[in-house]
C-alpha cells in the first residue's frame, strides 16, 4: 500500500460487513448509476466469483442495488434496499454468472434509464471498498472514481483526440489520466479521462457538439 | 517508508505526545485545519459510540444467522459481577462483540483499520473511558495515535486479511488500541511503541480462515481477542515493561510472515476453519 493517511486506517463509516463485498459494492452501483446518467428504471445484475459465491452472507445484493438507487456506502437503508428499489420503481434482477477472466469481486449491470438510456458496465472491488469500472458498453476502461471523469464515444479518425484535449486546454482543464480503446481501426473508439477539475455542463455541451462525437459522458467522483 | 521510532523522536523531543506529532503530520500532508481532522475524527468516534450501543442490546442476527445475540449474553453476565477478568476486561469483551456484531448484520460501523476488525478499538478505548477520568479530547487524541500507528503498518505490512491474514487486520487492530489506550492513561510516546509490539508479537502468525467466507466466524470472537491482548500489551507497557525487538521490526516482520502465509489461509475459506467438517457444513447449508 502507498502513502496513506489518518482516514484511511479509521473509516469508512459503512454498513457492513465487508468493506470489499459491501461497501465496494455499494460504490459499484453508485458508479453504475452515474454512468447511465439518470434514475435506473430496469437494471440485470450478473455476480461473479466471489461476489456469486459469498455474496449473500456478505449483502453484496442489497448493496448493489442500493448503490442504483443512489444511496452511500453510510446508508442505514442498505438492508431494505430491494423494498425501496420496488417504491422507486426499480425493477431489478440478481445472478450469478462467469464474467470470463476478471477480478473475483466483479459484477455486470444491463441498465435502463427513465429517459430510454441504456448502458452495460463491468466492474470490481478490488480491495478496502476502492473499485474499478473495467467495461462500459464493451469498451475496456479504467475507472476509479477518484477524479472527474469524462467519457467520450466517438469515431475513430485524427484528430478527434486533439479536438478534445484542444477544448479541455481552453477550459483550463487538466488531464491526470487518459485511455483511448476502439472497437476496430476506423470504427467506434471510447476515450476516458480523468481531470484534476471539474466538467462543468457548458464544457460538456461545447464537447458534444464537435464533429465525429458521438456521445460524451461526464462523471463525478465518488 | 515512516517508521514509527522517528514519530517517537520527535515527540521526546520536543515534549509532546505522539498523538501530537501525528496530528501535526496529517494537518500538513492533508491540508487541512486542526479543527477540520478533530472534527472528522470526533465523527468517527461517535459513529464507534453508537455501534457500541446498538450491539450490547441488539438482538439481530447476521444474513447467514450465525453470528448475534452473543454481545448481550457476556454484558448481562458481567452486570452480575461474576466475571473472571474484572470489570475493565469484561466491558471490553461485551463491547468488541457487540460491534462486531454490528457489523455482521449489517449495522453502521467505522473500519479500523477494516470492517472485520472494527470492534477492537472502540471496545479498548470506551472500555478505559468507562474506568478513568478522560475527557473527549483526549480519546480523540487516542484516535490518532491508532490511526497514525496503523498508517506505519498498512504502508510497512499491510492491514488486508488477503495479503496478511488476520494478523494483519485484528493484529493490527489491537496493536493500534494498546498504543492508543497507553497515550489515553498517561504514557509515554516510548511506551506507546511497547505497548504495540508486544500486541502485534502476540498475533503474529494468526490465519485468516472464515467459514464460508463470510465475516462472522471466528471473526467477530477474534475482536474480543484482539481487544484483550491490546489491554494486556498496554498494562505491561505502562508498568514499564519493554519489547526486546522495537515496534517498526515487529511490524516489518508480520508483513514477512504475511508473505509467507498460504493463499489457504488469506480470506479465501480454502484452509483453516473454514474447511472443517462443520465449517463446510455451515457453508453448504447456507450458500
Amino acid at each position: 500500500m502507498g502513502k496513506s493517511n489518518v482516514f484511511d486506517l479509521l473509516g469508512p463509516i459503512m454498513v457492513g460487513p465487508s468493506s470489499s463485498h459491501t461497501a465496494g459494492a455499494v460504490r459499484l452501483g453508485i458508479m453504475a448509476r452515474k454512468i447511465l446518467g439518470d434514475e435506473p428504471v430496469r437494471g440485470t445484475i450478473v455476480l461473479h466469483g466471489s461476489f456469486a459465491k459469498t455474496g449473500k452472507g456478505h449483502g453484496t445484493d442489497l448493496a448493489l442495488v442500493a448503490g442504483l438507487l443512489g444511496m452511500n456506502p453510510d446508508d442505514a437503508r442498505i438492508p431494505d434496499a430491494p423494498k425501496i428499489a420496488i417504491e422507486r420503481g426499480l425493477n431489478f434482477s440478481l445472478k450469478g454468472g462467469d464474467l470470463g477472466d476478471v477480478h473475483p469481486n466483479s459484477v455486470k449491470f444491463d441498465l435502463v434509464a427513465k429517459n430510454g438510456g441504456h448502458v452495460q458496465v463491468i466492474g470490481s472491488s478490488i480491495g478496502g471498498g476502492t473499485i474499478l469500472i473495467r467495461e462500459i458498453n464493451g469498451f475496456q476502461v479504467e475507472i476509479k472514481g477518484d477524479y472527474p471523469t469524462l467519457v467520450i464515444l466517438h469515431q475513430d479518425i485524427p484528430g478527434v483526440v486533439a479536438q478534445v484535449t484542444l477544448l479541455l486546454t481552453t477550459a483550463q482543464i487538466n488531464i491526470a489520466r487518459m485511455l483511448v480503446s476502439r472497437e476496430k481501426r476506423g470504427a467506434q473508439a471510447l476515450m476516458v479521462l480523468e481531470t484534476d477539475q471539474r466538467i462543468e455542463e457548458a464544457v460538456l455541451d461545447l464537447l458534444r457538439k464537435l464533429p465525429r462525437i458521438n456521445q460524451a459522458l461526464a462523471i463525478e467522483p465518488l | 517508508m515512516r517508521a514509527y521510532e522517528a514519530w517517537i523522536i520527535e515527540a521526546e523531543n520536543k515534549g509532546i505526545k505522539i498523538s501530537e506529532v501525528i496530528l501535526q503530520n496529517q494537518i500538513e500532508e492533508l491540508e487541512q485545519s486542526e479543527q477540520v481532522l478533530i472534527e472528522r475524527m470526533s465523527t468517527n468516534l461517535n459513529v464507534m459510540r453508537e455501534s457500541v450501543q446498538a450491539g450490547l442490546v441488539g438482538k439481530r442476527r447476521s444474513l447467514s444467522g450465525l453470528v448475534g445475540g452473543d454481545a448481550a449474553k457476556v454484558e448481562s453476565y458481567r452486570e452480575k459481577g461474576g466475571s473472571l477478568v474484572g470489570e475493565v476486561m469484561s466491558g471490553a469483551i461485551s463491547k468488541a462483540l457487540a460491534v462486531a456484531e454490528v457489523n455482521a448484520c449489517m449495522g453502521k460501523i467505522v473500519a479500523a483499520p477494516t470492517a472485520g476488525s472494527c470492534g477492537v478499538l472502540p471496545a479498548v478505548l470506551l472500555a478505559v473511558e468507562e474506568s478513568r477520568q478522560v475527557s473527549e479530547r483526549e480519546l480523540l487524541m487516542a484516535l490518532f495515535t491508532a490511526a497514525g500507528l496503523g498508517m506505519i503498518l498498512a504502508e510497512r505490512a499491510s492491514v488486508s486479511g488477503a495479503e496478511g491474514g488476520c494478523q494483519a487486520e485484528i493484529g493490527s487492530a489491537a496493536a493500534m488500541a494498546a498504543a492508543a489506550a497507553v497515550e489515553l492513561a498517561g504514557g509515554s510516546p516510548r511506551q506507546t511503541a511497547d505497548a504495540a509490539a508486544i500486541a502485534m508479537k502476540s498475533m503474529l502468525g494468526l490465519v485468516c480462515d472464515p467459514v464460508g467466507g463470510l465475516v462472522e466466524v471466528p471473526c467477530v470472537k477474534r475482536n474480543a481477542t484482539g481487544a484483550m491482548i491490546a489491554l494486556m500489551a498496554a498494562d505491561m507497557a505502562l508498568a514499564g515493561v519493554r519489547s526486546a525487538i522495537p515496534v517498526d521490526e515487529v511490524i516489518d516482520t508480520m508483513g514477512e510472515i504475511g508473505k509467507q502465509m498460504s493463499c489457504s489461509l488469506k480470506e479465501t475459506a480454502q484452509g483453516g476453519l473454514a474447511v472443517t467438517p462443520t465449517g463446510r457444513r455451515i457453508q453448504a447449508d447456507f450458500l
